[in-house]
């Protein structure tokens, strides 16, 4: 079993408030990935579960015993660092079987543990080497063996494919996905790469500057975003944002800058009702985006000129400008399009995002 | 470096005068700027130690050449009850301030690692010791030490602790007790700030490991602080010791190597009988004789810095 619960967690460093009211249930087997820019209280967060700082206030509990005071060896919990935090002066192995000593287990069954960790890591060969002796990859096999050997109720990773270059970390993101479903224990993982967080976890946790903005499935937070920052955080390229105010004319709803011009679908023409006459912060995906003809009667579109054509292979990533402002659009690799080209672009009515321009929440 | 002197050259259209090209030859300018340092070697290290050696083996005193008298010099010190008790002196007194160095240096670094208020001020305030010039602060120890105006004595006296006086530098085991004491006072803070230096490598994430995978404050300690600082341990015991082994202030100050030579030191007994009594070549001989030990730490230092080197 390995269920988590944080409730009402808080945390102070003198005069900054670190975590700020943290409330979440983990279920037991769940792969919950923290994300958020460096300082918004992820890693923090992720310190107090494991024991290593202290909790303000609130209570953490696993399988339904608060473990508020218990110190981290007594939380049966295992832990990944960034900087893998291998002992430099013990072998692969000993790295391995040191948790497993401290806990006094048998020769044997230690021994058994190592191997079948180093069986399912593939890092068989290397267990009399030192961890200097080994690649980046390698190292960060050996710190997730010690995590392994441990059979604890629930895997810490704070950041650990960060130091890694960039084909590796997408292969061990593929490896650990693999591992959890392989072990199912539960895991919690801290990043900032919003790519690592959609790909890996079950639910993701996105936090800034101490708050949690939503949790969610990867896809919900895609798609339904609770605020401007959830929006933009997640996705790449990220989500183009446009200040409009709404008018009404005809009896229906308009939104309009000074670049824009668009007559708002009914579905959001009804949650905007009680913002006429006011700002709102309109919201759309690049891929959302798409080059027409002539008016497209169906869809809100806007004219735009290209500035910048980035060819990414499979897509086009243009930048345009709209109005006073700069918007990107993903189109499909096979558009023929140049710099200073004036285009007519559709927004796909039904994936349009409002935020509150005061509370940036989603209307 | 060779690119801009490269490329210095070939801007210039005269080519360069005769000195200047000399100096762009690497050997000549590894030579030119090795001399200072071989100059500076030669005159105060490499001449003082053969003339000491040439010195020991003659039977010169002050005003007097000498002739060549072979290893007499070391056979009469060998005979020497005063030279036996210096080299047995030297011997506890630098294993005893050590083992007691390291302990309570490592101790206050382990202290000092930690995160508190003044850390900065504490930091720079232990090093005091090390940083007043030892003969000033021996003195201020002596006179702590003095039988009639010890402030030593009358604390103890006062906490009811002692009946009487304690001659502290006149009698035999005190005064060396008492000359082992200020060296460890002494020598403390440069074991601390050393080893603190040493501590600050390890990072702490390793401690933190260490502690979920299940090891207690001691064991962290066993298992991962003292392998990961040993090699710096071993590099400032090492250094301590040949300081130590040669010592020369303290002694000279607390007691002159008195009471009745008891607490005489290679240095000091050398000074004494090669300066004092003015037997230049028996002196010679008893600060030679220091040479087998301390040649043989630095070699085992040596080596040993070689090994952590090539790990």
């Amino acid at each position: 079993m390995g269920q988590v619960v944080l409730k009402g967690i808080n945390k102070f460093y003198e005069s900054v408030h670190a975590v700020k009211d943290v409330n979440l249930q983990i279920r037991d087997k769940e792969f919950v990935v923290f994300v958020g820019p460096s300082g918004c209280g992820k890693t923090t967060t992720l310190r107090m579960i494991a024991g290593l700082e202290a909790i303000s206030s609130g209570d953490i509990s696993i399988d339904g015993n608060v473990i508020n005071a218990l110190a981290p060896m007594d939380r049966d919990i295992a832990m990944v660092f960034q900087n893998y935090a291998l002992y430099p002066h013990m072998s692969v192995y000993d790295n391995m079987a040191f948790g497993l000593k401290m806990r006094k287990f048998e020769r044997p069954e230690i021994e058994k543990r190592v191997r079948e960790a180093a069986d399912i890591l593939g890092i068989g060969e290397l267990l009399k080497r030192k961890p200097r002796q080994l690649s980046g990859g390698q190292r960060q096999r050996v710190a997730l063996g010690r995590a392994i050997v441990r059979h604890p109720r629930v895997f810490l990773f704070d950041e650990p494919l960060s130091n890694l270059d960039a084909k590796l970390r997408v292969q061990m993101r593929v490896e650990l996905k693999k591992l959890h479903l392989r072990l199912g224990t539960t895991a919690i993982y801290v990043t900032h790469d919003q790519v690592e967080a959609m790909t890996l976890g079950d639910r993701v946790v996105v936090m800034k500057e101490g708050v949690v903005q939503q949790v969610g499935e990867p896809l919900e937070l895609y798609n339904q975003p609770a605020n401007k920052f959830v929006a933009g955080f997640i996705g790449s390229p990220a989500m183009n944002f446009a200040a409009v105010t709404v008018t009404e004319a005809d009896g229906s709803l308009i939104a309009e800058n000074s670049g824009l011009r668009i007559k708002l679908p009914d579905e959001i023409a009804q949650r905007l009702r009680g913002h006429i006459g006011r700002e709102v912060i309109l919201g759309v995906r690049p891929e959302d985006l798409t080059v027409v003809g002539s008016a497209d009667l169906d869809h809100p579109c806007f004219d735009a000129v290209i500035e910048v054509v980035e060819q990414l292979g499979s897509e086009i990533l243009l930048d345009m400008k709209v109005g006073e402002s700069i918007m990107v659009a993903s189109v499909e690799p096979t558009a023929r399009v140049r710099v200073a080209d004036k285009l007519r672009v559709a927004m796909r009515r039904s994936r349009l995002h409002v935020f509150d321009a005061q509370t940036e929440a989603a209307i | 470096m060779a690119i801009s002197a490269v490329s210095a050259t070939t801007l210039r259209e005269a080519p360069p005068p005769r000195r200047q090209r000399l100096l762009e030859d690497e050997r000549w300018l590894a030579f030119v700027l090795l001399v200072p340092t071989i100059v500076l070697l030669g005159m105060f290290i490499a001449y003082p130690f053969i003339r000491g050696i040439l010195l020991s083996v003659t039977n010169s005193r002050v005003g007097m050449p000498g002739d060549f008298v072979g290893l007499a010099n070391f056979y009469k010190i060998f005979n020497d009850g005063i030279f036996r008790t210096s080299v047995y002196n030297t011997f506890v007194y630098t294993g005893v301030t050590t083992v007691f160095k390291l302990a309570l240096g490592l101790w206050l670094a382990m202290l000092l690692n930690r995160n508190f208020r003044g850390k900065a001020f504490t930091r720079a305030f232990i090093l005091l010791p090390f940083i007043i010039p030892t003969v000033l602060s021996t003195f201020a120890w002596k006179w702590m030490f003095d039988p009639t105006f010890s402030v030593l004595n009358w604390l103890l006296y006062h906490f009811g602790l002692i009946t009487g006086r304690i001659n502290w530098l006149g009698d035999p085991d005190l005064a060396m007790i008492s000359i082992i004491i200020v060296n460890i006072w002494r020598g403390v803070p440069f074991f601390a700030i050393s080893l603190l230096a040493g501590l600050q490598t390890i990072s702490p994430e390793l401690n933190e490991a260490a502690a979920i995978d299940g090891a207690k404050p001691w064991q962290r300690f066993w298992h991962i602080t003292w392998p990961l600082l040993l090699p710096v341990t071993m590099v400032v015991v090492l250094f301590s010791v040949i300081q130590t082994f040669a010592d020369f202030q303290i002694v000279y100050v607390m007691t002159g190597g008195g009471p009745a030579n008891a607490t005489h030191l290679f240095a000091t007994y050398a000074y004494q009988i090669g300066i004092g009594t003015g037997l230049l070549s028996e002196g010679a001989a008893i600060s030679l004789a220091m040479f087998p030990v301390l040649f043989l730490v630095v070699i085992i230092q040596l080596l040993y810095i070689r090994r952590v080197e090539v790990r």
